[in-house]
């Protein structure tokens, strides 16, 4: 049974009552950035987004949507597997050294406004991270997930092709469908969890009409029509593990400033590294946790220097990995579709077009 | 993922870059680790490095060490009675079979961790058929653990070694380490062949065993990457499907041998 909400200010007000720390989009430096909300106000209101191989603007809407905007340039990993984190320190003693453990974050997130993309982006997270008993898997045990189905999907999207969207589940504990008309705004909310259900009592709702929950599904179904873009179908995973030697890579790696931008903004890319530090007077070292990418030279170094010295292998590496020997080493492909790294590339290279261009090649060969 | 506290029992000069550190534990000892598996040592405020396991002594851990980084240098450095950190056992094992025939082939600092295999062949050595070990250095004066060839010759392994470059003391084979695998009284269906040393070392001596009748899963290299987490969360140690940490160092040649025939991989 479908359940309307008028706004979410009482969903924010529940969840700090709760005790949880409300994390959303909202709008900063020109872009719809993830932040702790202090208030539903903060959310970005009849705020859009144009996306497009190399370029994200913001605009105002004509309504006062808040969830009328794609994938920004943050992900949800920034809060569950931060850009840096403690892991140890230790202290030198008259024999030797004590080691001891960072303390374990304890945050409790509730996060608002996950799409379908990031939704299962949080799912291949889980697969990775999620086994082992650290911060990661804390933060997620707490987590609370708000998810929205999107109506509106950037120029740069393509979550139907991956099966990740335009519709968010599963794996919420409340889903929303944002309804606009003019400068009203409803939501539908759809339970997943117990916990869901709970917080929803609290709310201030009322029974769905169907007229309502049937526009909400259409504009739900029509987003995915609306997507320009596709991965291609067929079997990725063997199309890259038989395109080592591909042409292509030559012709990406030429556009490719091997910057980092897409890991960075990937919402499943999960690389680290760690970084030792010591206070000046050499008593005092500590670990740090910290985002890595494959397209860093130092990044694959062995004595005597790095494996992938070239552009193209480290392009070839990433890619093949998200689409390709993700499946070998956890079961699904590493890309849900967002299209982050279409728009926050700096030439604008798109990861579907890249793929296609593999596909014809092995088509031709 | 706390690194534990061993400290140095004992330090051994191997070579002018390459020491044996015994350790022994602090506090709690780290699982016992299986040969072929690594650890990642830790050095005080300076950082940590993957090091092969080279063997065990009464309830302490054995690692051999050759300085080439900042990291393997101060772990190198470390003298009898200082503190080290130790996380791990990580990777697979080389799997030493029940019986059969084995051919160890070591490059460099390769033997390592094959030590342990060659102990056990010693202590064990009714149990196998042939166990040939072929050993190849730069020079004579890089050759690991001398003083311990009679004895595993004495057990009956028929111990071959090779320098790359003479000096005027070697009386010995010259020549790259696949020069000394020539005919090998070995029975190929029933070998099984331990393999670590420098990449194109491995992948020649590999193809050799191969071309002699091996299996390929029977050929078993111990590969190398970079290496932070050394439990699969980290992504650094990729080549191709393997994490290396995870799903090596210790691999099949079957497996190994499509993913070192591709450049940069």
């Amino acid at each position: 049974m479908s359940t309307l909400l008028r706004s979410l200010g009482p969903l924010v007000r529940a969840l700090h009552g709760q005790g949880y720390r409300v994390v959303g989009p909202t709008v900063r430096d020109g872009a719809i950035v993830l932040a702790e909300l202090d208030r539903a106000d903060a959310l970005p209101y009849g705020w859009g987004v144009e996306a497009a191989p190399g370029r994200y603007r913001l605009h105002r809407r004509a309504d006062a949507a808040a969830f009328g905007h794609a994938a920004g340039p943050q992900s949800w990993k920034a809060f569950l597997h931060p850009p840096r984190s403690p892991q140890w320190t230790a202290d030198r003693t008259a024999d030797g050294f004590t080691v001891t453990e960072a303390p374990p974050d304890s945050t409790r997130y509730a996060f608002l406004g996950v799409r379908g993309c990031d939704l299962r982006a949080i799912a291949v997270q889980d697969r990775v991270l999620g086994g082992a008993d650290g911060g990661y898997a804390r933060r997620r045990r707490e987590l609370f997930i708000v998810a929205v189905s999107c109506t509106e999907p950037a120029d740069t999207c393509f979550c139907a092709s991956t099966g990740c969207g335009p519709a968010a589940g599963p794996g919420y504990d409340l889903g929303l469908t944002e309804l606009v008309d003019g400068d009203r705004v409803r939501y539908l909310v759809e339970v997943g969890t117990p916990a869901g259900l709970e917080l929803l009592t609290q709310l201030p709702t009322e029974p769905a009409p169907v007229d309502l929950v049937e526009e909400a599904a259409a504009a739900v179904a029509a987003a995915a029509t609306k997507m320009s873009r596709a991965l291609p179908e067929g079997d990725l995973r063997d199309l890259l593990a038989g395109s080592h030697d591909a042409a292509r890579w030559d012709d990406v790696a030429a556009r490719c400033l091997s910057c980092g931008n897409c890991t960075m903004v990937c919402p499943t890319c999960f690389c680290t590294t760690v970084e030792d530090v010591t206070d000046v007077a050499g008593e005092h070292a500590e670990r740090w946790l910290r985002w890595d990418s494959c397209f860093d030279l130092d990044f694959s170094y062995l004595h005597g220097g790095p494996v992938r010295t070239s552009t193209r292998s480290r392009y070839r590496q990433w890619l093949t990995h998200k689409l390709g020997t993700w499946h070998d080493q956890f079961g699904e492909s590493g890309c849900v579709g967002c299209g982050r790294c279409i728009a926050w590339c700096p030439v604008g290279i798109d990861i579907t077009e890249e793929t296609r261009a593999l596909v014809t090649e092995a088509e031709e060969a | 993922m706390t690194p534990l506290r061993y400290r140095v029992r004992r330090r051994l000069t191997e070579t002018a870059d390459t020491v044996t550190l015994v350790l022994d534990p602090v506090d709690e000892p780290i699982v016992a680790p299986l040969p072929g598996q690594f650890t990642m040592m830790y050095a005080f405020g300076v950082g940590e490095v993957p090091i092969s396991v080279s063997g065990h002594a009464d309830g302490g851990i054995v690692h051999t060490v050759r300085a080439v980084g900042a990291v393997s240098r101060a772990v190198a450095g470390a003298r009898t009675g200082d503190v080290l950190g130790i996380r791990g056992p990580f990777g697979t094992d080389w799997g030493v079979p029940p019986g059969g025939d084995l051919v160890v082939l070591a490059g460099g600092i390769g033997l390592a961790p094959l030590r342990p295999v060659i102990r056990q062949a010693v202590a064990r050595r009714a149990r196998f058929g042939t166990v040939a070990v072929l050993i190849g250095a730069r020079t004579p004066a890089d050759l690991l653990y001398p003083h311990e060839y009679a004895t595993w010759r004495a057990a009956g392994l028929d111990v071959r070694v090779t320098v790359d470059r003479a000096d005027m003391s070697w009386t010995g084979h010259v020549g790259v380490v696949t020069t000394v695998l020539g005919a090998l009284p070995v029975d190929p269906a029933a070998t099984t062949a331990f393999v670590c040393g420098p990449e194109v070392m491995m992948r020649f001596a590999a193809r050799a065993l191969v071309d002699r009748g091996v299996p390929p899963a029977a050929v078993r290299v111990s590969l190398e990457r970079n290496m932070r987490c050394g439990v699969g969360l980290c992504g650094h140690c990729q080549l191709g499907p393997l994490l290396v940490c995870r799903d090596g160092p210790v691999v099949g040649w079957d497996r190994a041998a499509p993913l070192l025939a591709v450049k940069e991989l």
